[in-house]
Order: structure tokens, then sequence, then C-alpha cells
């Protein structure tokens, strides 16, 4: 049954890749406004989950809904024109684009580049230094800090963030936690990381993930004081 | 940079190579070395306007696109066609001459779109059918030609619009067709044109996001489907318009399609894949590298076969010194 209090409720999702399967049963809730993260290893289905949700390896089962709608069988750009922003693992933004073009790709009809321009500067100020300057001559974690930006010129009802603070400097990382902490006073987030330190910080909820099914879900307090959970999952202390 | 600087050390280098060759070979003779020279730009123009939408379709969508001469060839014939066609004689012909090229423009789009949106978007995910495809749909083309207009070539029997196709203008004491010149001004205007394109409009940005990295263009709310069939259409329909407007000068034959396809794979891989600059840049030293070789094997060693094998021998020679074409990605 659907909360209408949930911007996202994965349901039993399984995806295959080639022929790996590679979820085989993962439930998510994303309530609305909420920081929520997926833990788990390397290997786990962190990043497949995201995918399948964003439509880039859509799911053979199970049900995936945003706000009443089903995702499921839909095509990336429709998902991502229903309100769902992603930045991938890796950043995966364009290289030989300056960041004004970076940004301005993901502008869409009725969209005011300009005003939301003053929104993601405010987050990240060196975006603006380089905006005339290819992405790819912008460090990592400015890569990085463009590749959220660019996922927050619409205004979307949830954003999916992939490990962002994967090779990043520990300073780098405080001002993007900093960052995601005040976008998401505007869009819910679902996010993937690593760095359980991180995690705890920025998430209120967590689903843990393992060998490819969602295993244990709540809130990110009663996770932190569970070390046996967590060294079970997470393999950290 | 140093990259950068080293790539344009290496074309300077070629070209100038090639100047001086072409000018000692001359003896000294301007009016040889001149016309050696606008040559080598008109073949360049042509290998361009074939060459481009094949570098955009691979850059895009990783699809070589082997029906891109075929394309060129559909220009040439409905553009000769329409323009010797009886029921239009009654159209001035200086208006007969565009619309040809208008008309073989719009078929080799049409088509190009019905090759991509019929046939190839099945075989998105299986790379190797495509090639075969594509292979296979050329094949079928010049068949279709050759069925419907026979297998004897046709040479341009009747004036052109305002008298282009014959008028001549000297270069150091040697006549020169006009017209060769007007196609070398079409293919440095459709150079700037697609640049700008590609650099100042939007779309442009999707195309070039896309040659980088397709999927992510997706999930940012484009429909890369649609940007496909559209860019497979425009490259079809810039191939045609170069085969459209080069039939003057070459007529139609059904040997037009390979004879351009293959320089034009060449230019697109010693470009660098995918790489914009590089195929405009490549198109003009393979033109040039062309003419100068057909000249001296034409004067001196009384063979043909030289020029043929030219552009093959400069993508040897290129991918040896820069492994990755001129302006392609270093592979990581």
């Amino acid at each position: 049954m659907a909360d209408a209090n949930n911007v996202l409720e994965v349901q039993e999702i399984h995806t295959f890749i080639g022929q790996f399967h590679i979820l085989e049963g993962v439930t998510v809730t994303v309530p609305s406004g909420s920081i929520t993260v997926l833990l788990g290893r390397n290997g786990a289905g962190k990043t497949t989950t995201l995918k399948s949700i964003m439509g880039l390896t859509p799911p053979s089962q199970g049900s995936i809904v945003l706000e009443g709608q089903s995702l499921v069988g839909r095509r990336p750009f429709t998902i991502a024109q229903m309100g769902v922003g992603y930045v991938p693992e890796h950043r995966a933004i364009f290289r030989d684009l300056t960041v004004r073009e970076n940004l301005a790709i993901a502008q869409r009809k009725g969209d005011d580049l300009e005003r939301r321009a003053d929104f993601i500067f405010g987050l990240f100020p060196d975006l603006k230094r380089f905006y005339n300057l290819p992405g790819g001559n912008l460090s990592g974690g400015q890569q990085q800090m463009l590749a959220v930006a660019r996922a927050l010129v619409p205004e979307n009802r949830l954003l999916l963030i992939d490990e962002p603070s994967e090779g990043l400097a520990p300073v780098i990382i405080e001002s993007l936690i900093e960052a995601i902490r005040r976008l998401s006073a505007q869009t819910t987030v679902l996010l993937v990381e690593q760095n359980f330190r991180v995690a705890s910080i920025l998430a209120d909820r967590y689903v843990i993930i393992d060998d490819g099914r969602s295993v244990v879900s709540g809130q990110i307090q009663d996770l932190v004081q569970d070390e046996a959970l967590v060294q079970r999952y997470l393999g950290v202390a | 940079m140093q990259r950068t600087r080293g790539t344009y050390m290496l074309i300077l280098t070629l070209t100038v190579g090639l100047l001086v060759f072409s000018f000692v070979t001359s003896a000294g003779d301007l009016g040889s070395f001149g016309t050696t020279l606008l040559s080598g730009l008109f073949l360049g123009a042509l290998y361009f306007l074939v060459a481009s939408g094949l570098s955009i379709i691979f850059g895009l969508m990783d699809i070589l696109n082997f029906a891109q001469g075929a394309y060129f060839m559909i220009g040439a014939y409905v553009t000769y066609s329409l323009f010797h066609m009886d029921a239009l004689k009654g159209i001035d012909v200086n208006l007969r001459f565009p619309l040809g090229v208008l008309a073989g423009t719009i078929i080799g789009g049409l088509l190009g779109a019905v090759l991509e949106r019929g046939l190839l978007r099945p075989l998105y995910a299986r790379p190797i059918f495509q090639l075969v495809l594509t292979f296979g749909v050329a094949i079928v083309f010049g068949e279709a030609l050759k069925a419907i207009w026979g297998t004897e070539g046709y040479g341009w029997s009747t004036v052109t619009s305002f008298g282009i196709h014959q008028s001549q203008f000297e270069i150091f004491g040697r006549q020169f067709g006009s017209y060769r010149l007007f196609v070398v001004a079409v293919g440095v205007a459709l150079i700037v044109l697609i640049g700008l394109l590609l650099q100042r409009t939007r779309i442009g940005i999707i195309i070039r996001a896309g040659v980088e990295d397709s999927e992510m263009v997706e999930a940012l709310g484009i429909n890369v489907r649609a940007v496909f069939t559209m860019v497979f259409t425009l490259g079809c329909a810039v191939a045609a318009f170069g085969g459209a407007i080069a039939a003057p000068f070459l007529g139609a034959n059904l040997g037009m399609g390979n004879a351009f396809l293959l320089p034009a794979i060449a230019v697109v891989v010693l470009g660098g894949l995918g790489s914009y600059m590089g195929t405009a840049i490549g198109s003009f030293m393979v033109g040039l590298a062309v003419a100068v070789i057909a000249r001296f094997a034409s004067e001196f060693l009384n063979q043909t076969v030289w020029a043929s094998i030219t552009p093959m021998l400069l993508l040897i020679l290129i991918l040896l010194l820069r492994p990755s074409g001129l302006f392609g990605k270093e592979s990581r």
C-alpha cells in the first residue's frame, strides 16, 4: 500500500545484468524530505539499485513508484523528466564541455537557469569561478560538485547520488556534506555511500543491501549505536 | 596542451611536406602546382561531406556507417535525374539545379531516417550486427540504383545554374573550373555551419555530450534515441548533399560511393574517431595528399593506383605517429 509520505517506494525488485542476477529482492522506501542512505559492501547491489530506479538497468520484477506513479518500464529520460535527478558514481561529467554547458544540458523547458544558478553557486562557489572552463580541467572535488550541481538544475523531486565522497580529500568531503545537507532542504535524497562516517552524518534513514537483497532498514541513529550490525554487514566497527 | 601543440606541428609538417613535394615535382611550373593544390581542396571538401556524417554518427552512436558512400551516390543520381528530366525542362535552369540538390539531400536524409528507425534501432545492443547491416544496406542501395538507372554512368551534359559549371578561371596560366572552387567554398561553409551547430546550439551541446556519454545524457532527461535519429538523418543528408553538388563535375556512377567512402573512413580514423575538428582537417589533408600523389603518379609513374591507396598510406603514417589519430582521445 503506497504511503503518501514517501516520495519513492521500491518493492522487491529483481534486476539482471546480462545473465547475472544482481538484485534478488530489494525494498527501499524514501520518505519525503529525508536523506536515505543505501549501505553495504562492495558489489552488494547499491549502485544497481540506483540504476534500476533510474531505468538504466530496468528491473525484471518488482515495483518502483515515485509519488504514486510507476517508474517500471519507463525509459531513463522519462524518469528524469518526472523529477528524478541522478549523480552517478565516478561523476560522469562531460569533460569536453564547459561548466556552463554541463549545467545547460540539464536544463528543461521552463527551467530558469539563472535563478537556479544562484542557488547552485551558493552551494558550490568554485563552479562560478570556473564557469567557462572545460569540466575535464576541474579537480576531482570540483567535478563531483559539478555532477551534483548538474542534477540540481531542474527542480527535481528526488535526487539519487552515488558515492559522492569517493576518492575525495577530507576537506572536500566536508564541504560536500554541507552542500548535500543544504540541498536536502529542497529535495529528497537517496544516497549510496561507502564511507560510513559520511553516511552517518548525512542520513536520516538507512537501508543495508547485502548480496543483492535489502536486509535491514531503519533510523541511522539506531544503526550507529548497533556496532554488531555495522560490523556484520559493513565490516566497520 | 603539449599533445595538441605536437598535433598541430605534425599537421603543419605533413602539409608543408606535401606542398614542397608537389612544388618540386612540378619543376617550378606554378600552374601545375596551383591546379594540384586546388584539386586537393576540391577533393578535401567532398571527403568532408561524406566523412563529417560518418564521424558524428560514429562518435555519438558507435556505428560505422558503411552505407555513407551509398548516400553520396543517391544524392548524385537524384540530382542528375531531376536536372536532366524532360518533364522538368520547363523549369528555369537556374532553379532546376538547386531544386535537384535539395531533392537529393532530402531523399538521402529520409532514407537515412528509415535506415536508423527501421533497421538499426533494433540492433543497438549488437554493434557487430549493425556493422554488417550497414554494409548490406550499401550493397542493396547499389543494386537498387543499378535497377533504376542501369549500370552505365552518367556525365553532366548540360549547363548548370548561372553557368557556374562551364566557367573557368586562370591560375598561373592554367585553366581551372570555377565549379570546383564553388564546391570548395560550399565545403568550407558547411564546416563552419556544422561547427557552429555543434558549438553554439543546445542540440550541439547534446551531441557533444552524447559523444562522451550518451547514457548520462539520457539520464538528464533527453531522449537520446530521438537525437540518434536526428544525427543519423543529418549525417546521411550531408553525404547526399555532397553527392548532389559533386554531380555536375563527377556525374553519377556506381563506383563513386566506394571511391569516396574509403577515403572518408581514412579521414575519420586519422582525424581521431568522433572528433569534428579532426575530420575537417583530415579531409583536406587527405584531399591534398591524393591530388599531389595522383599528379605525381600519372606524370612520373604512369600509374593511377597510387592515388587510390594514398588515403590508407597517410592513415598508416599518422596512426604510427599518433595511435589515436590527430585529435582522438588517448585510450586510458
